[in-house]
């Protein structure tokens, strides 16, 4: 496997384990996001992995990025003997259309399919996560089909509620806290995916895989209940 | 104990920032000018790393139900104690019923305000930071408002008697004359994606003048000024920012990412402010300018050693003296 580094700042460096989004790029991050988390060297503060990057930060007066370059090659002549965590199968449950998917409609129509198609094509799937980053426990999800992709809204909405689930493109995600976002949305879901009070505060990680089921409004408010009682 | 009277624009707890999460996209948050709320605290006897009020242009008035001694550091947005003038950059004992307030932001956008003892308040996955959107950290999760009472921790016994003693100022040589300055040159090192912009945005980006739009806030300051432009279209992939990445966006205006960033982002980036240099575009109001100048990663490196060795010889001499009085 071949890497690059290359600086983002004085304070931190890109690890660049491919320049296309393939398996390879993606189970790389994953080993090395595994190793530093393993290893985890004093001077590391922190790191970012993306599709096919690690940032890693680190304290400019402790080492210099020439010295952080060689800290981090030593510390990944190990990552063959580093094992990616096993992909953990995760089930969505979602109640789709109504107020908690406004644009179920237009999806189907942008499509020529009914809205029941559109929400058996989504629940047929299944989907991997790509890397969290851009809000928090917010996942990047591969692998839906093309059949109900639609584009982003003309206008972004000011306010999407949490735990909507979207499709932007290609794309399907959910907003884990309330956003503005131009996604179409689909369906409310009442699972949690930032969780504060957890030490891993992020229900989903890269890698996982994840399948959507449809539930109706009285699931919906029921596992919501539930939800809420559990955390009380 | 000290009570908001009148919350302001934007008053909420900071401090240096959640690190060790943005890896589950956890936003750091944390203060806007990390080096005017490191001072703040060490004149009032704090940890750098200590809680600050953040306080934008138009500021609070506190009151204080009993003995504190704080330090304002940051822009000067003209503090007055009941009434008189305070000066910054160095502490001050507050007695009971004293009020504090702010007038005209006279330089700069934001200040910090140190409390001795700092804020007893609980850490939100190891930070005290306010992160709004989510509704976490600092003061319940929000920015203050009129009648929220602020408890502060207890300080160790003679700590008051020394620091009023002592009076700590912080010395001309830390506070360089050009700091706030309404039309600052900012060094910036060149972005991961510097050689995909072309050859005009490349040299415009070095030589022109841009503005601070008025749509600027927390997450990110927009600047206006010679469109930038990637010398051919191309969608990239998503990878990590950091504080002060500056990202252009198809529509060419450049976006220079701040202390509510998101952890990852799309959009190329043509340069990288030093990390020097952040308090100065922090401290910029909508409407004045900046200019780039370019450095070295080396140089930016160097630079911040320099810096956190002068803070660390101001530290050590505020320890040393209070020492003395104690």
């Amino acid at each position: 496997m071949e890497f690059t580094f290359s600086p983002l700042s004085e304070q931190a460096l890109v690890i660049e384990t491919g320049t296309i989004i393939n398996k390879e790029s993606e189970q790389a991050v994953r080993k090395l996001s595994a190793l530093l988390e393993k290893e985890a060297p004093d001077w590391l503060i922190e790191f970012i992995p993306a599709f096919t990057t690690v940032t890693v930060f680190y304290d400019p007066c402790r080492l210099r990025q020439a010295e952080a370059e060689q800290e981090l090659t030593r510390l990944m002549a190990q990552l063959d003997e580093v094992e990616a965590p096993a992909p953990r199968q995760i089930e969505i449950p979602v109640c789709y259309g109504g107020d908690f998917g406004p644009d179920l409609r237009f999806v189907a129509e942008h499509n020529g399919l009914t809205e029941e198609e559109v929400v058996n094509i989504h629940t047929s799937g299944t989907y991997s996560v790509h890397m969290i980053g851009f809000a928090p426990g917010f996942p990047f999800i591969g692998g839906m089909s093309e059949k109900i992709a639609a584009p982003r809204r003309k206008s972004p909405r000011l306010r999407i509620p949490e735990r909507t689930v979207g499709i932007a493109g290609m794309q399907t995600g959910v907003y884990p806290i309330e956003t503005p976002g131009g996604w179409q949305l689909i369906g409310r879901t009442p699972l949690r995916l930032f969780v504060p009070e957890q030490d891993i505060p992020s229900l989903l990680r890269a890698g996982d895989e994840i399948r959507f089921t449809q539930i109706d409004e009285a699931e919906y408010r029921e596992q919501e209940a539930k939800r809420d009682a559990d955390h009380s | 104990m000290l009570t908001i009277r009148k919350s302001g624009l934007q008053t909420a707890i900071q401090d240096l920032g959640r690190s060790g999460f943005q890896r589950y996209g956890v936003i750091a948050s944390g203060v806007m000018d990390p080096f005017a709320h490191r001072i703040a605290n060490l004149l009032a006897g704090n940890a750098e790393t200590s809680p600050t009020l953040e306080i934008a242009l138009s500021g609070p008035v506190i009151e204080f139900e009993a003995d504190h001694f704080i330090a304002i550091c940051g822009g000067d947005l003209s503090p007055s104690l009941d009434g008189e003038p305070l000066a910054m950059w160095r502490g001050h004992f507050v007695p009971k019923g004293s009020v504090l307030s702010f007038g005209e932001p006279k330089r700069g956008a934001r200040s910090y305000v140190a409390v001795a003892g700092s804020f007893d308040i609980p850490a939100v996955m190891g930070s005290h930071s306010t992160y709004l959107r989510a509704g976490i950290g600092g003061f319940q999760g929000r920015a203050l408002k009129n009648g929220d009472s602020l408890q502060t921790l207890a300080l160790p016994a003679g700590r008051m008697e020394a620091l009023k003693k002592q009076n700590a100022q912080t010395p001309d040589w830390l506070i360089p004359p050009a700091r706030y300055h309404e039309q600052p040159i900012i060094r910036m090192m060149p972005g991961r994606q510097f050689n995909l912009f072309n050859e005009a945005s490349r040299k415009r980006i070095f030589e022109e003048s841009f503005s601070v739009s008025a749509n600027s806030d927390r997450m990110g300051y927009r600047l206006e000024g010679p469109e930038l432009a990637l010398e051919k279209q191309e969608e990239l992939i998503s990878e990590a920012v950091a504080f002060g990445s500056v990202q252009v966006p198809a529509d060419g205006n450049p976006i220079v990412l701040l202390a509510d960033r998101q952890t990852t982002g799309g959009y190329p980036k043509i340069g990288q402010v030093a990390a020097v240099d952040l308090p100065l575009i922090s401290q910029l109001k909508p409407g004045e300018s900046l200019k780039f100048r370019h450095i070295s990663v080396n140089d930016a490196q160097q630079l911040y050693i320099e810096q956190e060795q002068q803070i660390r010889q101001l530290k050590i001499a505020i320890q040393m003296k209070r020492e003395e009085w104690t």
